[in-house]
């Protein structure tokens, strides 16, 4: 096997952490949460889930992992901030690069229909 | 429940295949932040207490001013920081902004950037919070395929 880059699962060369965190309803919802408000502790957000402490923190995990929240200390407490960049990331890499050519065929189709025209 | 730290702290992160002496110099050099912070150069000796400024593409304005409050290459980075290209974020009190490097294994290093200290600096809050995702993205794409994001 020379799938390399396939076996790479850090951030930085692999899409699928974060593909695999979006896909989750309860971490699509917290993201949605640190959007609202950023740099939350655990507790706070646990309080807007019915879902054991473990639990919430096991998604916060998966979602730090992936690179989408980013946690930083402050005194006794731990605090999650919504990291955006791997979601730019990805729209750049998978939306961007569709959209554009969509948005280039219909230039072309205009430009076609006013030339005939 | 701390209303304080809401819109006074925000944080990102990015994985870059690139060393963190590579990132340093894409911080710190006008070659490269003209390439994905928004055209700028920087401008700096990078002293403790030296001046840290971001010019115009054609340097004719003062886009960003500040002053170094720590320098440790190539790991740390924290600076002040006004905001001068917009007029209601220029009114606004001197915020901090800190980028620190740690390489991790295989060749990639974890880039973050903390911009506090913005208690009294809400407009400026506002405003950076959509610009740090797209120069962070900038800055990995630039070092990993010697490509700026925009032309």
């Amino acid at each position: 096997m020379t799938g390399d880059r396939l076996v790479t699962y850090h951030p930085s060369v692999n899409d699928d952490p974060v593909f695999k965190a979006l896909a989750d309803p309860t971490r699509r919802f917290l993201l949605d949460r640190l959007f609202e408000r950023d740099g939350r502790t655990l507790t706070e957000l646990e309080s807007e889930l019915e879902m054991t402490r473990f639990g919430v923190m096991k998604h916060l995990r998966v979602l730090e992992d992936a690179g989408l929240v980013a946690a930083r200390r402050s005194g006794r407490e731990k605090l999650h901030y919504l990291n955006p960049v791997p979601i730019r990331l990805i729209h750049d890499r998978w939306i961007d690069k569709y959209t554009e050519r969509r948005v280039s065929a219909l230039a072309d189709l205009k430009h076609e229909l006013e030339e005939t025209a | 429940m701390s209303t304080m730290t809401e819109t006074t702290v925000q944080v990102y992160n990015v994985f870059i295949k690139a060393s963190p002496k590579q990132i340093w110099e894409a911080i710190t050099k006008p070659e490269f932040t003209s390439r994905y912070f928004y055209g700028s150069h920087v401008e700096s000796t990078l002293e403790p207490g030296a001046a840290f400024r971001g010019w115009s593409p054609d340097r004719e304005q003062l886009w960003t001013d500040g002053e170094v409050l720590e320098s440790d290459p190539p790991r740390k980075l924290s600076y002040t920081w006004r905001a001068l290209y917009d007029e209601t974020t220029a009114a606004e009190e001197p915020s901090r902004v800190t980028w620190e490097i740690e390489l991790q294994d295989g060749g990639i290093s974890k880039l973050t950037v903390v911009h506090d200290q913005l208690e009294h600096a809400p407009k400026t809050a506002e405003n950076v919070a959509g610009g740090w995702m797209y120069i962070l993205s900038g800055l990995k794409t630039l070092l990993e395929t010697g490509e700026p994001l925009q032309g």
